[in-house]
């Protein structure tokens, strides 16, 4: 369901910072796109929901996004912020979670039924009108992933989820994560996070896709991770061949 | 929590006394916008020695007040880092204005500290006003309503996003300042010699954060519009409160009210 061919992307002029990516994702695949910082994980799906535009062509459904299918196309994708603060603007919880399904002309009450539906679904009734300045860290990504389920996208991208989570935060985030049935992109450095929720990765270096392959063996691959300055994951690590 | 964290915090409050519910929050949005305008106007339109005819003014925020069941406490107390500035503005009159212009008792009382007193009330009228208009409707209504009285598209959103702008920017500057006090102990303030950078980077990151945050609006949906607010239709029973207010602001602005009651009194 969406297709990079031949992307290419840079920040500055002659700084590339995406070097000729292809790949397809298939509806319902979940995939873990890694890499190190600054690897350029964030740019690809700034560029896939259309806030940056590169060289190449990027698809989704068939559909090219450009700037007059822009609309059609982000009511697709779901976007879960890195920085939680900066997804949520409205003052509750529930406004916030309201505030998609109303701009797609929903009724109030189809959309609240959707709201609530959400909630229920992650366990998260008791934030419902809730103060988004006054929930933990751990409830504000929760309540982020529940905005954007709101919209019922068809494909859910996130960046970075369980960042500055506590362990338990963490595990909860990534439960949610495995029971989503949306094509999942997420990206992170957090490979024991990608392992438990993805079946594919794709490894990003210096712009370029250096793998791309099943989870369960390119996680594994020691050397290959650490000569993209990254490490096992500690579950794998700590198991004996 | 650091002094500007704690702004924040009040700042973000405004929110839910915004989302309280009394007779004040349920006017339409546009009722209060357009009175609150009008009263600004007819407020600052006094002379500047007209602090009697000034003062009966107060009658407005006193009603609002009373009747949205919000603290006068809660408004000054937000508004302690404002009003002192506002209440500057006027403070050397008196040192330019000497002629007397009347005595209470033996105590002569200058043009200059006259038109202190009646710019510090206008400034702290219009100050309440604002505060009581942001305080009983949410930003969002107030857009909406903004948009039904046909003001740009353009305009509206910059209004939203400079409200939020505003959020997003102490919020930066509370992480800033701590981030500087953890490295230059026992300083008070921020020296100097800092500012420029300190001032970039506060822009930058805000600007930042602020783009994020717009981004954020439009990949859920947002296209100018409202349908999220919770808009109602404006009604004829809003066109009269809005001739109403305006109408008694008129009364008090030509009325000598003071003058009126004093007669009756003496009579
Ligand atoms: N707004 C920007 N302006 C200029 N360069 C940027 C900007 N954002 C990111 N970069 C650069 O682009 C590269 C890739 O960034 P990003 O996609 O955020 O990486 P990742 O998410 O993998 O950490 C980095 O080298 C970063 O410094
Ligand atoms: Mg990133």
């Amino acid at each position: 369901m969406i297709e990079f061919q031949h992307v290419s992307f840079a920040y500055e002029k002659d700084r590339p910072v995406l070097r000729d990516l292809s790949f397809r994702i298939e509806k319902g695949e979940a995939v873990g796109l890694i890499g190190a910082n600054g690897a350029g994980k964030s740019s690809v799906m700034k560029l896939l929901l259309g806030l940056l535009q590169g060289e190449g062509k990027i698809l989704v459904d068939g559909v090219e996004v450009r700037k007059d299918t822009l609309a059609e196309i982000r009511r697709k994708l779901g976007f879960v912020l890195q920085n939680s603060d900066n997804q949520m603007f409205m003052p509750t919880v529930y406004e916030d979670m309201m505030f998609a399904p109303l701009n797609y002309m929903l009724t109030r009450e189809e959309a609240e039924a959707r709201v609530d539906a959400v909630l229920a679904r992650l366990h998260l009734e008791h934030l419902k009108h809730r103060y988004n300045h006054k929930i933990s860290g751990g409830e504000k990504r929760m309540a982020a992933i529940a905005t954007v389920l709101a919209m019922e996208p068809e494909a859910v991208l996130m960046d970075e989820p369980t960042s500055a989570l506590d362990p338990y935060n963490r595990r909860i985030v990534i439960n949610t994560i495995r029971e989503l049935d949306q094509t999942r992109i997420i990206t992170s450095h957090d490979l024991d996070m990608i392992l438990d929720t993805c079946d594919r990765v794709i490894l990003l270096s210096e712009g370029r896709i250096v793998a791309d392959g099943k989870a369960s063996v390119l996680l594994r691959d020691r050397e290959l991770l650490e000569r993209n300055r990254m490490e096992l994951p500690l579950s794998i690590m700590g198991r004996p061949e | 929590m650091n002094k500007m964290q704690k702004a924040i915090t009040e700042l973000a409050e405004m929110d839910e006394l915004a989302a309280q519910s009394s007779p004040v929050h349920s006017l339409h949005p546009a009722v209060k916008l357009i009175a609150a305008v009008a009263y600004i106007l007819v407020t600052l339109s006094f002379d500047k020695y007209d602090l009697g005819g000034l003062v009966p003014m107060v009658l407005w925020p006193v009603l609002l007040f009373q009747f949205s069941d919000i603290d006068v406490r809660t408004c000054f107390y937000k508004l302690r880092i404002v009003l002192p500035l506002v209440m500057a503005v006027g403070l050397f009159n008196p040192f330019f204005d000497k002629t007397v212009l009347l005595r209470l008792g033996n105590l002569p009382v200058t043009g200059g500290f006259l038109s202190m007193l009646t710019l510090m009330l206008k400034g702290v009228f219009c100050l309440m006003a604002s505060f009581l208009l942001m305080a009983t409707t949410p930003i969002d209504n107030l857009c909406a309503a903004l948009r039904q009285l046909h003001v740009p598209k353009m305009l509206v959103t910059l209004l939203l996003l400079t409200y939020r702008y505003v959020g997003v920017m102490t919020d930066e500057l509370a992480v800033m300042t701590d981030a500087y006090h953890l490295r230059a102990p026992g300083q008070k303030g921020i020296h100097i010699s800092a500012w420029g950078s300190f001032l970039g980077q506060l822009l930058l990151r805000s600007m930042d954060r602020a783009q994020e945050l717009y981004s954020s609006m439009l990949l859920r949906g947002y296209h100018q519009h409202f349908h999220y607010a919770d808009i109602k239709p404006f009604r004829k029973r809003d066109a009269v409160t809005i001739a109403l207010c305006i109408g008694c602001f008129l009364v008090l602005r030509s009325v000598r009210i003071a003058e009126v009651l004093g007669r009756i009194v003496v009579r």
